[in-house]
């Protein structure tokens, strides 16, 4: 058994230790919105924020993850007040097919709390997650209109 | 198998081949000549009602509370039609867009897609004859009959948008009348705006949601008059989407978050050889494992690929105990096939088969035979896989009476239902079918094989629901890929240096033909045309006077279906590289020699002139980069691309990509934006990267590192200019941002460094 934080709720799972956070999140706790995307921390779907870090959780095993404090994005709102990053999103029309927006959106958050105000190409550094869609362009601009930066520059 | 069960399945493949049957012979049925648009109103049984809401027609229901709840039967895999298609019926019906809720309508041939069958015949999009016309309304009408529920062909706001105002204006008309006599006046002194009837003389006024008890008993009226476009409000504007709030929160389902009440996983591993067949697997001590609950085989079927399956409790427990059983295969009829191989096999048929013509105009073999000179050049693209983000899965519970229920992210609920009711072997009225939000779709999820293995294993084990999921490598392994095409391309030119002849040849395989052979086998023929596979080739807008243009059909091991934008994928590659080589061959500027051939065509001519001047065709640029322009006309619309790459160390860089785009009339702009941004990045993921190879008869890619997209450090500057000419000329706008974006790249990679590519993905 192991005990781990998800969105401020302590949780004891029972699983193997080797079982990856994401299918524990998914399967054992029913957070469906982290996604399986590819399974070897190549597209950034299953991202989570654990203590604080934007984490690939689908290549992060259970045991690892004891007395961690995991972040998924049902707990990104603050009660009913959605997160700045969730706002921009729905400001600027990023989702498409929506399924990688998750980790598009905590990949965000967790590069906005150590860098308020990023650079283009730091941006492009930190947030690799692969989007299908080809939401890039709105995704970048979110991230410029929260950061305050003026979302239309080029 | 017991006979009883036999003689159910024979009885429910009857009714498929029935049905089937129905499309190839439209013509044969009567009835169909007899339908019209108001015959798309009427609510199916299977629309209901929940406490407190009512039912106007097939589209609207509206509550006592206000909220109207549009049906919506085509599929959201991120188009925006969750959002595009409810407008059509707010619009007409002056509703407060905020009322509006959409909701995924039933199965019932009222919401069939007739449009996209009608797309399908092989005759040029220009070409209004008779017999063309005759057998576009056929199909249509063979469509209707046929009630086929799929979302494809960027076809769901073209198919829509007739009956879907017109059930908001009925709607809107019963509301109307019931206002009328609540209020005692007459109709014509009644307003409505913004969900409300108003009688301005007297300041009163009634909710939508005070009459819809009393409206929705009133009779249909016959005949509404739909707004002349003047006078909307709504559409034209670009309202938000109705999804993205569920999308930024993690509430939005996808079939792989069903979580019926006693869900099991299944992992599954696929025979890596096209075609071949479990040869033997060992068990062992898996089954022992804990959670493991079952290790399925399961045969290859019309649709889908010979494998083995764990299902257990939980998917980790499945994936590793599957891992753990060693399966060997049987390769097969296929266990050799190479890419390379097909490819060098192409190129001889380019030479030697003389294929089936297109397309033929004036004399081309005239031309050529007076020509001073002729350009020749060979085209090629590989396959390519859809990688929809959401890998392919589907929950299925068949109960112990047959009964059965499924979850997928699909786009063709019709089909799910049949095959999964062919399985149970019940009627497939007994089938319900629940369409989530879809992880992407691109034409991927139009085929069955995921389903028909889910429903395999769910008969294995009646009464529990099993997820089957599959991982991205069998998803990358597995797909209907985008067909691997050659094309030779061949210019006359005459003693005055003017282009007098063009002569097209492309082989490949036929993606309509597997598709209906995996799907409606009673209609798949090797006789019929598949206009799909000479799309933006045999169909160029350009006034070229002699031309022949024709395609040689291939089988081969590799299946094929459809991928975002079909034929025009590759085929807008071949044709507008070519064309720049001709005007570069007559010493034209690309953008005027295209022009020059486009005086017959307005919009396609105002379209290119649109991206070329918002792109600043012409103007300098700095050393090492270079523009490139191409135009393709797809589902209806007519998109240009200027593409500003720069060239450096062997690495292409596209830096910015301008876009005109012609779909007629925009229904919500930042929609018609966002597709074709989307379609941009997904073509330029293909242009620089894509590719799937097969070794061994096994595809080489398996995951991400070796199947690369576009990121976000590497996605250009993208603009995007919507030019509207009406709405007699609406057009798709999922998949045309697609085709002009390989060619408009390599072009200008040509301008930049003076290397002509014709082979994709592009390599400096
Ligand atoms: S699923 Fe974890 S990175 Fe792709
Ligand atoms: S929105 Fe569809 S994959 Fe990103």
């Amino acid at each position: 058994m192991t005990t781990l934080t998800v969105n401020g709720q302590q949780h004891d799972v029972e699983a193997d230790g080797d079982t990856p956070l994401l299918w524990v999140l998914r399967d054992h706790l029913g957070l469906t919105g982290t996604k399986f995307g590819c399974g070897i921390a190549a597209c950034g779907a299953c991202t989570v924020l654990v203590d604080g870090a934007a984490t690939r959780s689908c290549v992060l095993p259970l045991a690892a993850c004891a007395g961690k404090s995991v972040t998924t994005i049902e707990g990104l709102a603050d009660g009913g007040e959605l997160h700045p990053v969730q706002q921009a999103w729905i400001e600027h029309q990023v989702p498409q097919c929506g399924y990688c927006q998750s980790g598009m959106i905590l990949a965000t958050v967790a590069l906005l709390a150590d860098t308020p105000r990023p650079s283009e190409a730091e941006i492009g550094a930190r947030i690799t997650n692969i989007c299908r869609c080809g939401t890039y362009p709105r995704v970048l601009r979110a991230i410029r209109a929260v950061s305050g930066v003026d979302p239309t520059a080029a | 198998m017991n006979t009883v069960k036999q003689a159910r399945i024979d009885r429910g493949r009857r009714r498929f081949l029935i049905a089937s049957g129905i499309v190839g012979g439209g013509l044969a049925v009567g009835a169909w000549w007899f339908y019209r648009e108001r015959d798309r109103l009427g609510a199916p049984p299977a629309l209901v009602a929940a406490d407190g809401e009512r039912i106007f027609n097939a589209w609207i229901k509206i509550g006592d509370d206000g909220r109207i709840l549009v049906q919506v039967p085509r599929q959201e895999m991120g188009q925006g039609v969750s959002t595009a298609l409810p407008m059509l019926v707010a619009e007409e019906l002056d509703a407060d867009f905020a009322d509006v809720h959409y909701e995924q309508a039933p199965i019932a041939p009222v919401y069939g897609n007739a449009t996209m069958l009608a797309d399908g015949v092989p005759f040029r999009p220009d070409d209004h004859g008779w017999v063309a016309e005759l057998v576009r309304h056929t199909q249509f009408k063979a469509g209707q009959l046929l009630g086929l529920q799929a979302t494809g062909g960027s076809t769901s706001v073209r198919d829509a948008f007739e009956p879907m105002r017109r059930a908001g204006a009925t709607a809107r008309a019963m509301l109307v009348t019931a206002a009328a006599r609540r209020l005692g006046v007459a109709e014509s002194e009644l307003e409505v705006a913004a969900s409300r009837v108003t009688h301005a003389p007297s300041r009163r006024s009634l909710s939508f949601a005070e009459l819809a008890a009393e409206a929705a008993a009133l009779p249909m009226p016959d005949d509404v008059a739909l707004k002349p476009r003047e006078r909307f409000t709504l559409l034209g504007t670009p309202r938000p989407r109705l999804d993205v709030p569920a999308k930024v929160d993690g509430s939005a389902h996808y079939g792989i978050d069903a979580r019926p009440p006693g869900l099991v996983y299944a992992a599954i591993a696929q025979c890596p050889v096209f075609g071949g067949t479990v040869k033997h697997y060992e068990g062992g001590d898996v089954a022992e494992w804990p959670g493991v609950r079952a290790i399925v085989e399961l045969p290859a079927t019309r649709t889908s690929a010979a494998a083995v399956a764990v299902v257990a409790d939980h998917y980790w427990q499945a994936k590793k105990a599957l891992e753990a059983i060693p399966i060997e295969w049987h390769g097969g009829a296929h266990a050799a096939h190479d890419t390379g191989e097909q490819k060098a096999r192409y190129a001889a048929l380019l030479d030697d088969d003389p294929g089936r013509v297109y397309d033929a105009a004036g004399d081309s073999a005239a031309a050529f035979a007076a020509a001073a000179r002729t350009l020749e050049a060979d085209y090629h693209a590989p396959y390519l896989a859809h990688a929809t983000m959401e890998p392919m899965n589907c929950t299925t519970l068949i109960r112990a009476d047959g009964s059965g229920e499924v979850w997928v992210g699909n786009q063709a609920p019709t089909l799910v239902r049949w095959i999964t009711a062919e399985v149970a072997g019940v009627d497939s009225e007994r089938v319900t079918v629940h369409t989530p939000y879809l992880g992407g779709g691109f034409g991927r999820r139009g085929e069955m094989d995921v389903v028909m293995q889910a429903a395999l294993i769910a008969e294995r084990l009646r009464d529990t629901p099993i997820q089957l999921v599959w991982s991205r490598e069998e998803d990358m392994r597995h797909d209907l890929y985008r067909p691997m095409a050659s094309a030779r391309l061949r210019a006359a030119i005459d003693a005055d240096g003017a282009l007098a002849g063009v002569e097209i040849k492309s082989v490949g395989q036929s993606a309509v033909t597997e598709l209906t052979r995996r799907l409606l086998p009673a209609m798949a023929s090797d006789l019929m045309k598949d206009k799909t596979m000479s799309e933006g080739l045999f169909d160029l807008p350009y006034a070229f006077a002699n031309r022949t243009v024709s395609h040689v059909r291939t089988h081969e091991a590799v299946p094929v279906g459809f991928w975002r934008s079909v034929g025009h994928s590759m085929n807008a590659f071949f044709a507008e590289g070519f064309v720049d080589e001709i005007a570069h061959t007559l010493g034209q500027d690309p953008f005027e020699f295209r022009r020059a051939a486009l005086g017959h065509a307005p919009r396609h001519r105002r379209v290119l002139e649109v991206a070329a001047e918002r792109a600043g065709w012409g103007g300098p640029l700095d050393g090492g980069r270079g523009r490139g322009i191409a135009l393709a006309e797809s589902f209806h619309a007519v998109v240009a691309q200027v593409a500003e790459v720069r060239v450096a160390d062997e690495a292409i860089t596209v830096e910015r990509v301008v876009c005109a785009i012609d779909c007629g009339f925009a229904l919500n702009p930042d929609i018609v934006r966002a597709q074709v941004e989307s379609a941009i990045i997904f073509g330029l993921s293909a242009a620089l990267h894509g590719e799937i190879s097969v070794r061994n008869g096994r595809v080489e890619q398996g995951n991400f590192p070796d199947y690369r997209m576009v990121g976000l450090a590497s996605t250009p500057r993208i603009e995007v200019h919507i030019v509207e000419s009406g709405l007699e000329h609406l057009g798709g706008v999922g998949e045309p941002g697609t085709p002009p974006l390989a060619p408009a790249v390599a072009n200008a990679v040509f301008a930049a460094c003076g290397k002509r590519l014709r082979e994709l993905p592009l390599r400096v």
